[in-house]
C-alpha cells in the first residue's frame, strides 16, 4: 500500500492556498519545513516535514563506544550542549555504579545553569527579532557573549563543549572562573530589568502574544510536552525537582508553573527561569568544594546487560537517553527522547485557526531547535 | 506507588503478562492483540493513571521486534515500561495508541520511517524524516548501505 | 538680525540678473532649472545624511558602533551603498507587466519630489507659496499609493501582491488621521498656506500655544506618519520575518534604489510638515512677552532652526523603529479605525471650540 509523504496536496484547491514555510527561512529556527494550508490569513492545517538535518545519530551510536557517542550528543540541541553530555554521563555512571566527587557535581551544576542562561538569552533575542524588534537581539548577545567566553576559558570551546564526561568533568576550573561568573551575575541582575522593560512591558509585544496559541493542560499532557511549554500550561514536569540528580536536591529554587498556556505565559516562564538560574548560581559559586574533578573510570566502558534510562532537564524540556546494552563496548540501541520532538507535536494543534502573524509568535515562544528534532 | 508496589499491582491485574524490571522501571510485556486494551486500562484506572507517554521507540532484536513505551503518571509520579514483542519482520503491524496519547503521532511516524513497523488506525502515517523513495529502513539491524562511514 | 536677512535678497538678485541677461522666457527656464537642480541636490544630500544617521542611530541603540570603515567614522558609507546599487543589474521577472514594472518606481519618486514644492526652509526661501500648501502636500503624497500597488501587481509574485495590498490598505487608512491632525492646527491658525502658518508662530510654536489639542494632534501625527511610511512598528508589508517580502521584492539595482530614495524623501517630507505645522518651521523659539529672550534666540540662523526641528522628528521616527516589535495587520487597522480616527475627529471639534472661544495663547 502506497503511503504518501504528505497529505496536503501540491496544487491549490479552490478556496485554499498552500504555502511552504522553510526549510530556508529568514527568521530561521533551523531547517524546518512546514506545509501550511491557508484560507486567506487563517491557518487550516499544518504538516511538518523533518529530516533536513537528520544525521542518523542513533544509528551511528550503535557503532561507537559510549565515550565516543557523547561527542555526538552536543550536536543535538546545541544550545543545551552541557545538559546533553550530562544525560549520557549520568547514564553511564548509573550503569557502572560510579560515585562522582562533590567538586565535579558542583562544577557540573554551575556549567548547566550558565548554559541554561545562555540558551534562554538567545531565545529571548530571537523572540524579539521574530516579532520585529531588532534591538533585543543585540542586548541578548551582550550577556551570552560573556557566558561563552567563560566557557571558552574552562571548557575550551564555545558551543559544543564536551566538558561533562562520565566520572566528572574533563578539566578543572580556570582560575578566573569564579570572579568572571560573579561579575556576570551582578551585571545580569541589573540588565534583566532592562529586558523586562524593553520587551515584556511593551504593549505591542503583549498584544501579539497574549491569547495566541493557547495550549491547554490536558493537551500538553497528552502530547507529551515538557519544559517551559508544558509548565506554562500548568503541568509540573521539572526533572530537577521530580528526579533530582547531581546535587539539585540540596539547592533552593522554585519551579515556575503558570496556568494560562498562551504565548505570553511561555515567555514569562522562561524569563522567570532565568532569574531562578541566577539564584542557583549564587548559591553555588561561593561554595565549590575542594577535591577531585573526575573519578577514575576505565578506558573502554562496557555497561552491564540490560536497559537504562536517564533524564535531565535541558533548557527546553526533558531529555531522555534510553540505552539497551548487551554487554559489548558499543550499545545495542541508543535512543534519545528529545524535548523538541514532542513540543513540535504541539505546534499542529495550537496553530490551527490562528493567523500567519500568530504562527511566528507561536514558533518564537515554542523555542524549537530543529537538530534536536531530527537527530 | 513505588516500584515494588507497582510490580505487585501489575502482577495482580495482568496475570497473563510477563513482568520484569530494569534498574529504573518495572516492565510489562503484553501480546500484540492486547496492547490497546492494556494501554487504555493503564491510562484510565484511577489507581495508576498513566497519562503521559514520554518515550516510544522500537528495538530490533534480529529475530524479533520490540516496541517500547515509557509511561508516567502526572498525578502519582510513578513510571512504567510497556513492551510489545512480535516476530513478523516483513509485515510488521501494531495497533497505534494515538487515540490514548496524542504524543504517539510523531513517535509512530518516526518508528514507521526508520523501522518499517506499520501502525493501524494512525491518523497520518507517513515517512516523516527520510523521503518517500528511501530504500529500506535504516535502523533495522539488517540494513545495508553502500556508503558505510563507520564499519 | 542674521536670521532675517539673506535669502530673500539673494533670490531677488538672481531673478534680476537673469532677467537682465536673457529674454524673459529663457530666464524663466533657467530659473526653473536652477530650482530643480537645487531641489535634487537638497534631496540627495538629505538622503545621504539620513542613511548615515539611520545606521548610526541603529548602531548606538544596539550597543554597537555602526559603520566605521568607509571614510571617517563611516561617513562615506552612503556613497558606497549608492555605488553598489548603481552597478547592480536591474532584473525584470519573467511574467511581469514590463511597462508597469518599470513605471512604478518613477511614480513613487516623482510624487515624493512634487510634495517638496510648498515648503519654506528659511524666510524668503520658499519654492512656491501656495495658498493651500498643506492641502497640496497631503493630496500629492496620496498618489504614491498608486505606485506601490503598481509595483506589487506587476511583479507577478503572490507575495508581492499580498504585501502591496496590505501596504495600500495601511497607507490609505492612516492618511486620514495624519490629515486630520494637521487640520487641528490649521483651524487654530486660520490658513492653509505654509507661509502664514509659520508667521503665526512668531510668538510661540503651535504645539505650546495650542496646548491640549495641539499636543494630541502632534502625537497622532507622528504615529500616523510612521504608518504612512511603512516603517516599524507598522512595517508588516515588508517584514522579512513573515512570509510576504513586500512590494519591492522583485526590484534590484537602480529601481530598488528609487524606492529606497522615495522612502527617505517621504520621511523627510513628513518631518518637514511636522516641523512646520507643529514646531514653528524656521521660527526660533519665542516666548510671548520675553523680548530679550526672543532677540537672543534670533541669533541662531533660521535654517538651522528648521533643519534642527526636522532632524528631531526624523530621530523620533528612527527611534521607534529600533524599539518596538511590529504589529499584526488586523491590530494595525484596528488602531486606526477604532482609536485614532474617532479621537482625531473629537480633537478637531475641541480645537475648533478652543479657537472660537479664544482659549489658545
Amino acid at each position: 500500500m502506497e503511503i504518501p509523504t504528505q497529505l496536503i496536496p501540491l496544487e491549490d484547491t479552490p478556496g485554499e492556498f498552500v504555502i511552504n514555510v522553510g526549510p530556508q527561512h529568514p527568521s530561521t529556527h533551523g531547517v524546518l519545513h512546514l506545509r501550511i494550508k491557508l484560507d486567506g490569513e487563517q491557518i487550516l492545517d499544518i504538516e511538518p516535514h523533518l529530516g533536513y538535518i537528520h544525521r542518523g545519530i542513533e544509528k551511528i551510536s550503535e557503532s561507537l563506544q559510549y565515550k565516543q557517542s557523547i561527542y555526538l550528543t552536543s550536536r543535538m540541541d546545541y544550545l543545551s550542549a552541557h545538559m546533553n553530555n550530562q544525560a549520557c554521563s549520568l547514564l553511564i555512571e548509573k550503569g557502572l555504579q560510579i560515585e562522582v566527587p562533590e567538586r565535579a557535581k558542583t562544577i557540573r551544576l554551575l556549567m548547566i545553569e550558565l548554559q541554561r542562561l545562555a540558551s534562554h538569552q538567545l531565545w529571548w533575542g530571537s523572540a524579539g527579532l521574530d516579532m520585529g524588534a531588532v534591538s533585543p537581539f543585540f542586548f541578548a548577545f551582550r550577556e551570552r557573549e560573556q557566558i561563552l567566553e567563560i566557557f571558552e576559558e574552562t571548557c575550551g570551546t564555545r558551543l559544543t563543549m564536551n566538558y561533562i564526561t562520565p566520572g566528572g568533568v574533563m578539566n578543572d576550573l580556570h582560575p578566573t572562573f569564579v570572579k568572571a561568573v560573579k561579575d556576570l551575575i551582578k551585571q545580569f541582575k541589573v540588565n534583566i530589568h532592562e529586558y523586562d522593560k524593553l520587551l515584556t512591558g511593551n504593549i505591542i509585544f503583549q498584544k501579539r502574544t497574549q491569547d495566541v496559541g493557547v495550549l491547554s493542560k490536558e493537551l500538553a499532557i497528552s502530547l507529551g510536552c515538557t519544559g517551559p511549554v508544558a509548565r506554562a500550561s500548568g503541568v509540573t514536569c521539572d526533572v530537577r525537582k521530580l528526579h533530582p540528580y547531581d546535587g539539585y536536591e540540596k539547592l533552593d529554587f522554585k519551579e515556575i508553573i503558570m496556568h494560562k498556556g498562551d504565548s505570553y505565559t511561555r515567555y514569562l516562564v522562561r524569563i522567570a527561569e532565568m532569574k531562578q538560574s541566577m539564584h542557583i548560581i549564587d548559591q553555588l559559586i561561593d561554595n565549590i568544594p575542594e577535591g577531585d574533578y573526575r573519578a577514575k573510570i576505565k578506558g573502554i566502558i562496557r555497561l552491564p546487560e540490560g536497559e537504562y534510562y536517564q533524564r535531565v532537564e535541558t533548557a527546553r524540556g526533558e531529555l531522555g537517553v534510553y540505552v539497551v546494552s548487551n554487554g559489548n563496548k558499543t550499545p545495542y540501541r541508543m535512543k534519545y527522547r528529545t524535548p523538541n520532538f514532542s513540543n513540535l507535536g504541539a505546534l499542529q494543534y495550537i496553530a490551527k485557526g490562528s493567523k500567519i502573524g500568530d504562527l511566528v509568535a507561536i514558533m518564537a515562544t515554542l523555542d524549537l531547535i530543529i537538530p534536536d528534532i531530527d537527530r | 506507588m513505588s516500584k515494588e508496589e507497582l510490580k505487585a499491582y501489575l502482577e495482580l491485574t495482568f496475570p497473563t503478562c510477563k513482568i520484569e524490571e530494569t534498574i529504573d522501571f518495572p516492565v510489562l510485556i503484553v501480546e500484540k492483540e492486547q496492547l490497546f486494551a492494556t494501554a487504555f486500562q493503564l491510562k484510565e484506572t484511577p489507581a495508576t493513571q498513566f497519562d503521559f507517554l514520554f518515550c516510544q521507540t522500537a528495538v530490533d532484536y534480529t529475530t524479533r521486534f520490540e516496541v517500547v513505551y515509557h509511561l508516567t503518571s502526572t498525578t502519582y509520579r510513578h513510571d512504567l515500561v510497556l513492551k510489545v514483542r512480535f516476530d513478523d519482520r516483513d509485515h510488521a503491524e501494531v495497533e497505534s495508541v494515538y487515540n490514548i496519547w496524542k504524543a504517539a503521532e510523531l513517535y509512530e511516524n518516526e518508528i514507521f520511517d526508520l523501522f518499517g513497523i506499520r501502525f493501524l488506525n494512525h491518523p497520518n502515517l507517513r515517512r516523516i524524516m527520510l523521503g518517500n523513495d528511501w530504500p529500506g529502513y535504516p535502523l533495522r539491524k539488517d540494513y545495508t548501505d553502500e556508503n558505510i562511514l563507520i564499519p | 538680525m542674521i536670521s532675517m536677512i539673506g535669502f530673500k535678497e539673494i533670490t531677488v538678485w538672481i531673478d534680476q540678473t537673469l532677467n537682465g541677461m536673457l529674454s524673459p522666457g529663457l530666464a524663466l527656464t533657467s530659473e526653473l532649472l536652477i530650482i530643480g537642480l537645487s531641489m535634487i541636490m537638497l534631496v540627495v544630500l538629505m538622503a545621504v545624511a539620513m542613511i548615515y544617521m539611520e545606521r548610526k542611530v541603529a548602531g548606538f541603540m544596539q550597543l554597537r558602533l555602526g559603520p566605521m570603515r568607509v571614510g571617517l567614522w563611516g561617513s562615506m558609507q552612503a556613497f558606497a551603498d549608492v555605488l553598489k546599487l548603481l552597478l547592480k543589474e536591474c532584473l525584470t521577472p519573467n511574467g511581469a507587466d514590463k511597462m508597469l514594472f518599470s513605471l512604478a518606481p518613477f511614480i513613487v519618486l516623482v510624487v515624493s519630489f512634487l510634495a517638496l514644492a510648498p515648503f519654506s526652509f528659511a524666510p524668503g526661501l520658499q519654492l512656491w507659496d501656495l495658498n493651500i500648501g498643506v492641502l497640496y502636500v497631503s493630496a500629492v503624497s496620496s498618489i504614491g499609493v498608486i505606485g506601490i500597488l503598481m509595483a506589487g501587481w506587476s511583479s507577478n509574485n503572490k507575495y508581492s501582491l499580498l504585501g502591496a495590498m496590505r501596504s495600500g490598505a495601511q497607507i490609505v487608512s492612516y492618511e486620514l488621521s495624519a490629515g486630520l491632525s494637521i487640520i487641528a492646527i490649521v483651524i487654530m491658525c486660520g490658513s492653509l498656506s505654509i507661509h502664514d502658518i509659520i508667521l503665526s508662530q512668531a510668538d510661540g510654536w503651535w504645539i505650546f500655544k495650542g496646548h491640549l489639542p495641539a499636543m494630541f494632534a502632534f502625537v497622532v501625527f507622528v504615529i500616523a506618519s510612521t504608518a504612512e511610511l511603512n516603517r516599524a512598528p507598522f512595517d508588516l508589508a515588508e517584514a522579512e520575518q513573515e512570509l510576504t517580502a513586500g512590494f519591492h521584492t522583485e526590484y534590484s539595482g537602480m529601481q530598488f534604489a528609487m524606492f529606497f530614495l522615495a522612502e527617505y524623501t517621504n520621511m523627510f517630507i513628513v518631518s518637514m510638515i511636522g516641523a512646520t505645522v507643529f514646531l514653528g518651521g524656521w521660527m526660533p523659539f519665542h516666548i510671548y512677552g520675553f523680548e530679550d529672550f526672543n532677540n537672543i534666540m534670533g541669533y541662531i540662523p533660521s535654517f538651522v532652526w528648521f533643519f534642527g526641528k526636522t532632524f528631531f522628528i526624523l530621530f523620533l521616527i528612527m527611534w521607534f523603529r529600533w524599539t518596538f516589535p511590529r504589529m499584526r495587520i488586523d491590530q494595525l487597522l484596528k488602531l486606526e479605525w477604532k482609536y485614532l480616527l474617532p479621537l482625531s475627529i473629537i480633537n478637531i471639534v475641541v480645537a475648533a471650540f478652543i479657537t472660537i472661544m479664544g482659549w489658545h495663547f
